[in-house]
């Protein structure tokens, strides 16, 4: 996504109230946006706490600042900054993490952000997009060029199916129909699930939420599970602050609550192994195999 | 303010409604607001100017030295200075989100206050605004490690635009700054930085005037390091540790105020 995140931004380079903030990141992928957009392309350099304070007086100025690194140097490293300087004072700050989730796989622990938007959705009036599939990331970036809030872009690979036409970007995206349970997704992750579920019978809605925290639940998405009586969400992400946990309360709130609602998380390190992306999902069952078991036998 | 005696007044004048404010509101914190006082009354009242300059309090546990100051250039009232730190008040014990104009940042968590003027003075630039931003650290706050990164920062971008303050008052929040965590020689450290760095006496108004001129800062940020007192004018105050936390009793408020009235 990386190289749809930087097309998406060139369209904007010559627009003089942005400024584009880097933790020192963007290697073969940011060069032609530094270039297009001069002084106001700044390598911040390692200093994520002085980038974020930095973009929120941007902010403050007018300024459409945005700040960029890989995803657990743009949330957590400087979440205090992010909370004081910038959501207290509900500045249209964007922060871009790159490689959500276990996106930075075998390169360890440290460079995984599987509670980022958890956290991040605790301060006041933080949005949060995850694109899916490349596709999704023009729209998202035309959406954080007008945003009034902070705003988080959770960047990871797509994962699209060989031959799969995207449909239009939405925050709630049916991807399937169909009679069987009805289950969510967050993020890259739905594109294997997409595949795997495509055989299932009967088969599953399949549901995909771009945009968090979880609202304007879609009338056929109620209806589809109030037909079906079960859902399951699936993110890459724990659980705790997790989308899954917001749907539940939501549909409680509405009165709407599933007859069985299971939830497939990140689960951190289970056998205390480190492996590939693909290698830290399947330990959490989050690998399309497991999700289209589950749906298949029901099983907890 | 114009001339030593109108200054003299405004000095008195400030120090007595900040004293009686921290005392009837029962709050602590008034060494580091004494100490930085003349710093901010000097600044507003000879330095900033209100169209095109902007100012951030990095040291926000001085707001009391901050809200008498806009007091004196009647930008609070004393309806606001008698709310301080009441519910319902505007004036919270460090400077807050929103509620005053003045006031463009919350700050009272150290270590953020830099990179925000440098946030102010890079967006002057890409704007091509003219003015100037200044901010006001602490000594102790030097202990942070994003007050680093922003003096990496506004040193590499060379923000011309930015004057900082160390209020170098010598006491922190256990300690001295000497006992806690050293940095003496500060000025020796700053100077490896490619940035203007000067000493003075932070109560001496004409010597607070005189560090934030221009020229000879070859285009570099400047940043000064003004010494000061903690609990500057009131004599059991003064140098004191405890100034940093507890608040006056009556006999102690008395005292205070026949000190700074007597000086």
């Amino acid at each position: 996504m990386r190289s749809a995140f930087s097309r998406a931004l060139l369209a904007y380079a010559d627009r003089k109230d942005f400024v584009f903030l880097t933790g020192d990141l963007g290697f073969k992928a940011l060069e032609e946006l530094r270039d297009a957009m001069g002084e106001r392309f700044i390598n911040a350099g390692v200093a994520e706490q002085n980038m974020v304070s930095v973009a929120a007086a941007l902010a403050r100025k007018g300024l459409r600042a945005w700040t960029y690194s890989i995803a657990p140097f743009m949330y957590a490293r400087p979440f205090e900054q992010i909370r004081n300087d910038v959501c207290l004072h509900d500045l249209p700050v964007i922060f871009v993490g790159n490689g959500g989730g276990y996106g930075y796989g075998v390169m360890g622990a440290t460079h995984h952000a599987i509670e980022d938007y958890g956290a991040l959705l605790t301060l006041a009036r933080m949005r949060v997009l995850v694109p899916a599939f490349d596709m999704d990331v023009e729209p998202m970036v035309r959406q954080c060029f007008s945003a009034e809030h902070p705003t988080y872009l959770r960047l990871g690979l797509s994962e699209e199916p060989k031959n799969y036409v995207v449909p239009a970007y939405a925050a709630w995206r049916k991807l399937l129909s169909g009679p069987g349970a009805t289950v969510v997704v967050v993020g890259p992750l739905v594109g294997g699930i997409l595949s795997a579920l495509r055989g299932v019978e009967p088969t599953p809605s399949l549901w995909l939420i771009g945009e968090l925290p979880v609202e304007n639940l879609p009338e056929e998405f109620l209806e589809d599970l109030e037909r079906s009586g079960r859902l399951i969400v699936v993110e890459e992400h724990v659980a705790a602050g997790s989308a899954g946990q917001q749907l539940a309360h939501r549909l409680l709130e509405l009165g709407k609550p599933p007859r069985q609602f299971q939830h497939r998380t990140a689960l951190g390190y289970v056998s205390g192994l480190y492996g590939s992306q693909k290698f830290h999902r399947a330990e959490s069952g989050l690998d399309p195999a497991a999700i289209a078991a589950l749906v298949t036998t029901g099983g907890r | 303010m114009n001339s030593d005696a109108g200054i003299r007044e405004l000095r008195r004048r400030a120090k007595l409604r900040l004293l009686r404010m921290h005392y009837e509101s029962n709050v602590g914190h008034i060494g580091g607001n004494l100490s930085v006082l003349d710093i901010m009354l000097t600044l507003h009242h000879q330095v900033l100017r209100a169209d095109v300059d902007e100012f951030i309090l990095s040291k926000g546990h001085a707001a009391g030295a901050w809200y008498v100051t806009l007091w004196s250039l009647g930008l609070l009232s004393e309806e606001d200075l008698v709310r301080f730190h009441k519910d319902g008040t505007r004036l919270a014990g460090h400077p807050p989100a929103r509620g005053i104009p003045a006031v463009s940042f919350a700050t009272g968590s150290l270590g953020h206050g830099l990179s925000l003027a440098a946030g102010l003075a890079l967006a002057k630039r890409v704007k091509s605004e003219s003015g100037r931003v200044f901010c006001v650290t602490s000594d102790g706050e030097w202990n942070e490690g994003s007050t680093w990164e922003a003096l990496i920062f506004v040193a590499h971008q060379r923000l011309r635009n930015l004057v900082v303050f160390v209020d170098v008052n010598g006491l922190q929040g256990f300690g001295t700054t000497r006992e806690v965590a050293n940095l003496e020689p500060l000025a020796a450290k700053l100077e490896t930085f490619d940035i203007v760095v000067r000493e003075i006496d932070g109560h001496d108004p004409d010597a607070i005037s005189e560090a934030v001129r221009e020229d000879g800062s070859a285009g570099r940020p400047i940043f000064i390091l003004a010494k000061t007192c903690k609990g500057c004018g009131v004599s059991f105050l003064e140098h004191r540790m405890d100034s940093h936390y507890l608040p006056m009793n009556e006999a102690q408020y008395r005292q205070a105020v026949d000190d700074v009235t007597r000086s």
